[in-house]
This record gives structure tokens, sequence and C-alpha cells, in this order.
């Protein structure tokens, strides 16, 4: 390890990297995505760097930061990368080239759009790495914004209500977490003013305060997951977003939420976690059948994908207020997993929308016939998707279900259906989009990917085989984190994590 | 990092196989890497990628082979296992178990398989995606080696899931036509469905035994594990639904016949080997949870119920058919009943020896079927009759195997179906009960409906007059001589076991570290057996009664047109059509349409009724807060972004800065409020 502020070095690329796009000629607009590619190709790189110098099997914090900033309230320039953010951080670093490399649609403003994605990436990998709430916080709100142009300028036809939706339901729950930051900054220290999170952790709250606090910082991560029935903004968003707003939205906004509860909730209110477990297990699994089941009626498939998204947040969610190693370390994997497959599966949408101008599935049929190999990634990112083994999505969920069955042996139960689901509006779409003969005169003439589209998905069907055949590595990275996370709560609280070979009590 | 691990100490006389066992996790891989061979380099080879395809199954055959000779003279039992992750406590292994039991399925799997396989390359000569087939066709079996070789339930899942999905693609092979899609859909979520059951079952006992480790399990079932007692029923319940599902057993064998819509060779290693033998392989590997006292032996009754309600059900179906492969598919939906009807009278042995006969002779039905298919363009019965001029070796070879379903001494399903009998007649009298004794009249009753269709399907296809407008053929040599050679494994493989006289079977699958406790009886039931032989042979009387005369239509031919049954019959008992219309269109339309419409008018409307209530009320609450500050921050935002923010500020006419700045000057109010109240 180097003294190198790497944490540091992370933001401030991609701040840097917007800089320096400000710096082309807008007649030279058409060399501005390569170029945006190649400066997020840089914080790739460190984020491989950080990958590769983590230590795996240490639980706290690593290449850590501290710099006081304001000292009268505690405030800080902390960083710090654990196992829960350490893969959270690099699926954020490598998704963001493809994303920029899928751009290339977009003609308007192009300027504009490569600094807003930029910025954007700094904003979120602030949010995974910072470790003072305030940081958090601004990190927290400053992603937003790029957010919320990207979708109100280069998004469909009704970008602006979509975009106006995402920020008030972002900002109403921002709003109240900031309530909650500035109560728990300036009571939670011993005395005196502290936001910094890992001082925060001593504080002594009590069983109220934990309450109303984990309800605050709650909301705004529930509304983030999203949790039902916080979800209505979601489709929306990603209906109207452009492709790459989409698969950033997905594969790593969304995140941040399910990072929030398991970083903050978890660690800061342990009580209140273990009592509003229950119902975080419920919402869970309501939101896995209920958006898999509205997922089945979509007729526009990037809905569709949407909506599978409420149902796959959900597992991870369950994963999470299992409250146990399996779960929790599921939900985690879970989550680089579904950035990987939802990511693929709107730039696979992108792609047709690009060639069809819509997205509507009866619009479609027999693509398969013109499109094979469009057809057969598809169906690969599909079964990942619905949890095939051997592709990624099945060791997350099935060590949700695992981790799950031993605190919630019910919940996992009725959460299993969900698999079922899953596998309905996939390949059901699957079937009416690529199979039988072509009817629609306009898809006669489609041509197959372009070998730039598939070298843009290549490198995550390279990772989605990876990690369905060999997880140990990204596993043995969460694992001491979240197992440090489940003994503070057992510490705090009489809770006491469910043994292996002890289950007795069954229906 | 190998671990190895020898288990010899249940049983003296084990061996742990040497090399030979110790490199049998080439079983499953040699496949699979070929596979990846196929699809990649497969279109440049000479033979279209069939050679790799042919060289997988030819490795597998004699690598089983070999071990099922090694395995009778020595019983081996052997296990090896890879990390491929940890947490906590818990250790996710890749392995592989060469034991009596997974022996006789590598032999199974490879024998078939390589006959098939050769088969497959005439027949599927010219399609349109061959080589993509034979892909695929590889991964089936690759994947069913796969749950074979598994030490552990993960890995079992892992190999029953790819099972599925190589279904699902071979299914859908002509994916041009829907139904076909459609076909494949069915298949997969129907066994999805089901295997909500063995997920559930093996978590349920993984986690309380805490290993998903089939020798641990096993090894806690034998030292009465009293956690595992209190889970047992419902545990090996919920596995046993997953069984239903892979193994098609009454009511989730639906899927099964709509499968035929693959190529004939798909039916044919899908029927004989690989995936429906899958269930009766689990019931068998996991047999001491339901075989031991004070764990899941009450399962076994509904296994028992299960199995003969399936046996007699879909074989009455299999009469009414004309497609020559529904009638086949309903008949192995029919022995699949036997096989789990035995293992549920506790007849571990029995009910694998009927899985060990059928798969040649159901594997050699199927490639028949196929090569008349393959000679008259059609797969009704209808378009076929008196081929047995034309098509001399098709014919021979699927008298043969129609003989040895029947159960006609001395062919192979004489002896495994005659055991089966006879356990359900033991079991009768030890513990099974009255149950035992009505399924043991089930079975019967089976057995002169198995001998009755064959006929019927013998007679309309081979004898009479030939009603197609095809020129039929005697098949190219590469599909006949698979069926020769299954033929005579069809004649001679049920001297394998033969009670009181030879019980090879008996004891190559008895090669495990534990005592699986079923009985074996010491001579033949000569009285059960003539019963057996006797319906069977009438059976076979009251077809030829029926449907040997030569008659001028089909339709006449086929008389067996009774009211009110065989309407029932010929739609399947409706239940395709209860479950579309009960289950699948509800969920697919008023249930999805329902949850859609909440979603849209109850969930959003509460939504946009409270935001549209907070603009309301921060206008009043707020009107009296300079808001020029907070407009300042957010212009400086949007023109950070160049004109971009004014393109939005202008559609949203401001709105959002109001919006933002009400819920931040809220939030400043609330910090208030907190600290004032705590």
């Amino acid at each position: 390890m180097t003294d190198f502020p790497i944490l540091s070095a992370l933001i401030v690329l991609p701040v840097l990297g917007a800089l320096a796009l400000l710096l082309i000629p807008p007649r030279r607009s058409e060399i501005v995505l390569p170029v945006a590619v190649g400066l997020s190709l840089i914080t790739l790189g460190a984020a491989v760097w950080l990958l590769v110098d983590f230590e795996s099997g240490v639980a706290g914090f690593q290449f850590v930061e501290q710099t006081s900033w304001y000292e009268p309230w505690g405030v800080g320039w902390h960083l710090g990368v654990d196992g829960i953010s350490l893969l959270l951080v690099v699926l954020t670093a490598f998704l963001f080239p493809i994303a920029l490399a899928a751009s290339f649609g977009v003609k308007h403003r192009v300027r504009e759009y490569a600094v807003a994605m930029l910025l954007l990436e700094a904003g979120i990998i602030g949010v995974f790495l910072a470790l003072d709430l305030l940081v958090f916080f601004v990190f927290w709100e400053a992603m937003l914004v790029p957010m919320y142009f990207i979708i109100g300028i280069w998004g469909g036809e009704r970008r602006v209500h979509a975009a106006v939706k995402f920020f008030l339901f972002t900002a109403l729950g921002s709003a109240v977490m900031f309530a909650g930051i500035l109560f728990l900054g300036f009571l939670g220290g011993d005395g005196v003013p502290t936001f910094d999170f890992v001082r925060l952790l001593d504080s002594d709250l009590s069983r109220t305060a934990q309450f109303w606090l984990f309800g605050a910082f709650g909301l705004s991560f529930a509304i983030k997951v999203p949790i039902f029935p916080f979800h209505t903004w979601l489709p929306d968003a990603h209906v109207e977003a452009p492709t790459a707003g989409s698969v950033i939205l997905a594969g790593v906004l969304l995140k941040l939420g399910a990072y929030g509860l398991i970083r903050f909730n978890l660690s800061l209110f342990p009580e209140a976690s273990v009592d509003l477990m229950p119902v975080l297990a419920v919402l869970a699994v309501i939101g896995i059948i209920y958006g898999a089941i509205v997922a089945i009626v979509q007729s526009d498939i990037k809905r569709l994908v949407a909506y599978s998204s409420v149902s796959h947040l959900g597992f991870v969610v369950l994963g999470v207020f299992a409250l146990t190693t399996q779960g929790l370390q599921g939900g985690v994997l879970q989550m680089v997993n579904h950035g990987l497959t939802t990511g693929a599966l709107f730039l696979l949408v992108g792609m047709i929308y690009e060639r069809r101008h819509t997205r509507e599935i009866s619009q479609f049929g027999g693509l398969a016939a013109r499109m094979p190999i469009y057809a057969g990634i598809f169906l690969f990112i599909s079964f990942a998707s619905i949890g095939l083994p051997g592709l990624n999505g099945f060791v997350g969920e099935f060590f949700i279900l695992i981790g799950s069955f031993l605190s919630l042996p019910v919940y996992a139960m009725l959460a299993a259906t969900g698999v079922v689901l899953a596998a309905v509006y996939l390949l059901w779409a699957y079937q009416r989009m690529f199979t039988g003969p072509i009817t629609v005169a306009e898809n006669r003439e489609l041509r197959d990917l372009r070998i730039g589209e598939v070298l843009i998905l290549a490198p995550i069907l390279a990772l989605v085989l990876f990690l369905g055949i060999y997880p140990k590595p990204a596993l043995d990275r969460i694992e001491p984190s979240v197992d440090s996370i489940l003994e503070r709560i057992e510490n705090a609280t009489d809770y006491e994590m469910p043994q292996w070979g002890t289950t007795g009590d069954l229906p | 990092m190998v671990m190895l691990a020898a288990y010899s100490e249940g049983a003296a006389h084990l061996t742990d196989g040497g090399l030979l066992a110790q490199w049998a996790w080439l079983i499953p891989v040699v496949p699979l890497v070929l596979m990846f061979g196929i699809v990649f380099f497969g279109k440049r080879l000479p033979m279209k990628g069939w050679e790799l395809a042919e060289a997988a199954m030819l490795f597998v055959a004699v690598y089983g082979v070999a071990l099922l000779v090694m395995n009778a003279s020595d019983g081996i039992s052997y296990e090896g296992s890879v990390e491929i992750a940890r947490i906590g406590s818990f250790t996710l292994e890749w392995g592989w178990v060469v034991d009596g039991l997974s022996i006789m399925m590598y032999a199974v799997v490879g024998v078939v398989g390589l006959a098939v396989f050769t088969y497959a390359k005439g027949y599927m000569k010219g399609d349109v995606r061959y080589t993509w087939f034979f892909a695929a066709f590889t991964m089936f079996a690759g994947a069913m080696l796969v749950l074979v070789s598994a030490p552990n339930l993960i890995q079992l899942v892992v190999g029953w899931e790819l099972v599925g999905l190589a279904s699902y693609l071979l299914i859908a092979h002509y994916w041009e036509d829907h139904a076909n899609v459609v076909a494949g859909n069915k298949a997969f979520l129907v066994n999805k469905i089901a295997d909500v059951g063995l997920f559930i079952g093996v978590i349920i006992i993984g986690v309380t035994v805490g290993s998903f480790r089939f020798s641990d399990i096993l090894e806690a079932i034998a030292d009465g594990d009293s956690a595992l007692q209190q889970v047992a029923f419902w545990g090996g319940l919920a596995l046993f639904i997953g069984a239903m599902g892979k193994s098609a057993q009454f009511p989730f064998h639906v899927w099964l016949p709509d499968a035929m819509a693959g190529p004939t060779p798909v039916s044919s290693l899908m029927h004989a080997a690989t995936m429906v033998t899958a269930g009766v392989y689990l019931v068998g590997r996991m047999f001491p949870l339901f075989q031991t006292d004070g764990f899941a032996v009450d399962v076994k009754a509904i296994m028992m119920v299960v199995g003969a309600l399936t046996l007699f059900l879909t074989g009455l179906i299999a009469l009414v058919q004309d497609d020559i492969k529904k009638v086949l598919a309903y008949s192995t939906l029919s022995q699949l009943g036997y096989m789990v009807t035995a293992m549920g009278a506790g007849a571990y042995t029995a009910g694998l020896f009927h899985l060990f006969t059928h798969a040649f002779f159901k594997g050699l039905l199927f490639l028949c079927a196929g090569s008349v298919i393959h000679a008259v363009h059609s797969n009704n019965m209808s378009d076929m009759g008196g081929l047995r001029k034309a098509m001399p070796w098709t014919y021979r070879t699927f008298l043969i195997g129609s003989l040895a379903l029947a159960g006609i001494f001395p062919l192979a399903g004489f002896w495994s179906k005659d055991e089966i009998l006879a356990s359900i007649s033991y079991d009768s009298g030890h513990g099974g009960g009255t149950i035992a004794t009505v399924v043991l009249g089930v079975a019967i009753a089976g057995a002169f409906i198995t001998a009755f269709y064959m006929a019927r399907a013998v007679y309309l296809t081979f004898f009479g007059e030939y009603k197609g407008h095809a020129h039929p053929h005697e098949s190219p040599k590469v599909m006949t001589y698979p069926l020769i050679g299954l033929g005579v494994l069809s004649a001679v493989a049920g001297f394998a076991n033969i009670p009181g006289i030879f019980t090879g079977f008996t004891q190559w699958l008895a090669a495990r570290p534990q005592v699986m406790g079923d009985h074996h009886a010491e001579s033949i039931d000569f009285v059960l057996a003539g019963i057996g032989l006797a319906v069977a042979l009438l059976g076979i009387a009251a077809g030829t009664r029926l449907w040997k005369r030569d008659a001028a239509t089909q339709q006449a031919r086929d008389t067996f047109r009774i009211p009110v049954l065989y309407p029932v019959l010929a739609n399947k008992y409706y239940l395709d059509d209860l479950y579309a219309k009960a289950v699948v269109d509800p969920i697919k339309g008023p249930i999805a349409r329902f949850t859609n419409w909440t979603n849209t008018y109850v969930i959003d409307g509460v939504v946009n009724a409270f935001g549209a209530v907070s603009v309301f009320l921060s206008r009043i609450v707020y009107q009296g807060v300079d808001q020029r500050g907070i407009d300042l921050a957010f212009n400086a935002a949007a023109s950070a972004t160049g004109e971009a923010g004014d393109a939005v500020r202008y559609t949203t006419s401001g709105r959002i800065q109001q919006y933002a700045g009400g819920l931040f000057v809220g939030a400043v109010l609330l910090v208030v409020g907190f600290l004032i109240f705590t």
C-alpha cells in the first residue's frame, strides 16, 4: 500500500475529466465521447488498482484518508473503503466507460452530456467512499443534479415529467435524511458535534432516537432502492432516460439505497434494525412478487426490465434484513450481479430501440432470424437474470434464500416463488420478441449487432460468467466487513444470529 | 486445491476406485468443454461439430462402462471436491461422486447417449441449426452428468437447472414455430415451479444439518440427528416435489408430452437417460432420508400414491394418441410412475433397476419412432401403417422395444417390472398397509394398459396398409445401427438382476458408504411374475383383437372410442385447460393487470396527490421565505452545465427550484423541531 490518496483520486479524476472536456472546442464535438470514454477508463484503471491493492480478509476500512475540515462541527474529509463498498466502486468505474461508449447515439449537446456523466460518476463514487455524513450528503445531492439533467435533457418524450418525478421523490427523501444527519451529528457524539461515521458508531442512542433516525435515513434509501411502495418513480425514469442513463440508474444508482441501508442503518441504528427487520422483510417480499407480476403485463420492454429491477432489489433487501452472514453477503453480491445483468439488458434494449425506434414488444417477433447474435446475448443475459447456475445471478440469489431462511423461513419460501415469476416475464418476453415468424415488415431489414456493440457488451458477459463460476474472490472480500456489521448488531442488541444446524421450528 | 476423501467405513468391501475414480471429474467436464468447442469451432469442422459431440459421448460411455465393470468386481465409493467459495461456516464445493448409484447413471447416460448421438447424425442431416443443435445436445448430457456426479445438494441444483436450460433450448429448437417455443417455455416453467420445492427442500435440509454434502446429511440420518428428524417430513416432501417436476409426476406431468416439439433424438435422450430420470435419481441419492424410521418415511406413502396415479392415468391417455411420439411420451410418464411407486414402496434397487432397463428400451422406441417419422414425414400413425416391409430393421427393433416395455419374458422390462410388483407386494405386508395393496392392483392394471397401447402402436404403425403419401424407406445405417445396439440391450439388460440367481445389479447399486435398507427378494415370486406376464399377454391379445384387422380407414381401425371416457382421455383429463384457465391466464391477465392498475392509479396516484398537496402547502407556508438565495444556488448549478439548464428551467418554469427550496427549508425546520422536542 502506498500513501497515494487513491480514494480522493477516484473522485477527483472524473471531475478533472469533466473539466478537460470543457476545453474541447464546440466544433470538434465528434471527439468528445471518445475522449470521455478514455477519461473514464483512467478512473477504471484507478479502481482496478484499488481492487488489486485491497487486502481481503480485513474487516475495517482501508486506504483511509482523513483531514479535518470544520473542527467546531466535527466535519472532515474522511474517506475509506471496505468489502461492502469496494465492489460497488469498481462496478461504478466499470459501467461508466461502457455507458459512455454506448452513447454514440447522442447527437445533441454532446459535450454537456459527457460532462454530466463524468460528474455523475464522481458523485456516485463519492457517496460510496465518504465516511463523513455531511460529505456523504453533499455527494448524495450532487449526484442528483447531473442525473436529473441526463433524464430531463437527453431523455424520451415525457422526459421532463420523469425527471421532475425523479427529482421530487429523491429530494423528499433527502430532506428527511438531511434532518436526520444534522440531528445525529449534533446529538450523536459525546457532547461535541461530529459527523464522522466511525466516531458515530460508538454513539449511544436511545431506542426511540434510533427508531426515528432509522426512519429518516431509511426513507431516503428506500426510495432509492426502491422498496415497495416507493418505486413508482423508477419505471418512468427508466423509460424516459437515455440508454446510458438507464444503465447507470439501474446499474449503480439503485445500489446506493441498499448500500446506505447497510452502511448507515444497520451500523448506526442496530436496535431499530432488529426491530424493523420483519417490516422490511415483508416489504421486500411484496416487492419481489409485486414487481415480477407487474413486469409480466408490461408491453414496453424497457418498462418490463425496470419492473424486474423492483423485484430483484427486493431480493437484495430481503438478504440485507435477514441479518445473517449468508443473507447480507448474498445481498451485496446480488447488488453487483444486478448491476451487470440489468445494465446489459438496458444496453440491449437501447440497441434495438436505435434500430426500430420502438420498444413495444408487440412490434417485434421472430428477431432471432435476423439478429442471431443479439438474440443469443439477450437470452444469455435473461438466464443470468433468472438466476441460472453458472451465471452470476444464481450464487447471490441462493445465498439470500439460505440466509433469509435461517432467520425468516416463511419469507424465504415466499421469495423463492419470485424465481419462477422472473422466468415467466423474461422468457415470455423473449418468446414474443425473438421467436416465431417475422410479422412486422420493418423487422425484415434489421441488421445484427455491429462489432462495436458486441465489444461494449463483451466485458459484462465475461464478468457474468466469471462471477457465476467462481464467485470466491468477490465473496472473500465482502465477508469480513459483513461479519463485523453483524457482530456489532449482536453486541449492541440481544439479537443472536441463527446458526447452522440449529433450526428446529418449521411450519 | 483438491481435497480428496475416500469413504469406506460403511462397508468394508468398498474400494476407493484408484485413479479411475480420481479422474472421474472428467465425466461431466469433457462434454461441457467439448460443448464450447462445438459452439466456437463447430462450423469449421468437417462434420460441423458432430464429431466433438460424438467424441464426448464416446468418452462418457467408455469411462462409465469401465467404472461399471470395475464396480462389479469391487464396489467403488469415492468422493472428491474443490472449494469454490466459503461463506462463514458454509463452503461451496464442486465435486464428483463415484459410487454404485452414480456409476450406473454414468454408464446409462454414456451408452444411450452414444447411440442417440450417432443416430442424430443421420436424423438431423440438413437441419438449419445443425451445429448449434449438437452444442445444446452435448450440454444437455453434460448438465445431467453434473447433476449425477454431485456430492452435494448445491451442485445437484446446478446440474438440475442446467438440464432445464438445455431442455428449453432443445424443445424450442425449431423456434420459428411459436408452438415449439410455447412448449419449451412450458417445460421450463413447470419445472421451475417444482424447483421452488427443490430449493426449499435443499435449504431446509442443508441448513438443519449444517452441510449440503450428501455424505454429511446421510451420516446425520444414520446417527439419528434429532434436529433433522423434526424437519425431515417437510424437507423430504419439498425435495420430492422437486423430483416430481423433473420426473414428470402427476400433476406436474403436463410439460412432458408437449416437450415432443423438440427433434426426436432429444425426446429419446430426455426420456431415457437424462432429465426425467433426475427426479428418481434424487430420491435414490437421498434414499435413507425416506427409508430410515423417524425421518421422512411418511413421504413414501405420498410417493406411492403419486406414482400410482401417474402410471395409471397417463397410461390411459396413451391409448388415444395418434401421434406416435405422444404415445411413447405418455408411456414414459407411466413408467416413471412405476419407478416412483417403487421408491415409495421402499424399493431402492427395484426403482432404479427399472430406470436402468427403461433407459434402453425407451431410448430405442423413440429412435425407432424417429426413423419412421423420417420415412413418412409425419408424426401421426394415421399416416403410417404397413411399414414392416419397407422398414424391416426399424420394425424388428421397435417390436423388441415394445415387448420389453410391455414386460414380456425374458426381455428387460419383464424383470424390472416384476421386481417392482414384488416390492410393492412385500411392502403391503411390511408397513405399506392398505395403500400398498391398492397400489399393487393399480400397478398390475397398469401392466395391462402398457401392453395394450404398445400393441396398438405396433399394429397401427407397422401392420395393415400404408396410409401416407411419402415413399417410406429404411433409414441409413448411421440410424439403424444404434437401433440394433439398443435393441440388444433392451433384450438382455434385465438379466443384470434376477432374484436368487444373479443379483449383480443389486450389488452394483449397493456400493455406497451408507446402507440403503431396502428389501431384496431371495427368489423370484413366481405367482406375481406369472400374473404380471399373463396380464401383459392379455393386453397384447386385446390389442391384437382390436387393431390387427385391416380396415380402409384409420378411423375404423381405431375403434377404441368409448363415449365420455374417450373425450376425457383425448383432452388429457382437461388438466392443461384447467392450468391455463385457472392459473396461467389469471396471472398473466386479470391479476397482473389489476396489480398494474393498482400500481398506476393507487400507488402512483397517492404519489401524485402527495406531490400536489406538498406544492400547495409549500406555497402557503414558505411564501414569506426569501427564495432568492436558493434560486441563486440553483441557477449556478444550472449554468455550470451550460445552456442545458436553461432548457430545463424553461420547460419546468422554474418549479423544480421551488419544490427543492421548499423541501430544504422544511428539512431545516424539521431539525429545529427535533432539537426542541427531544
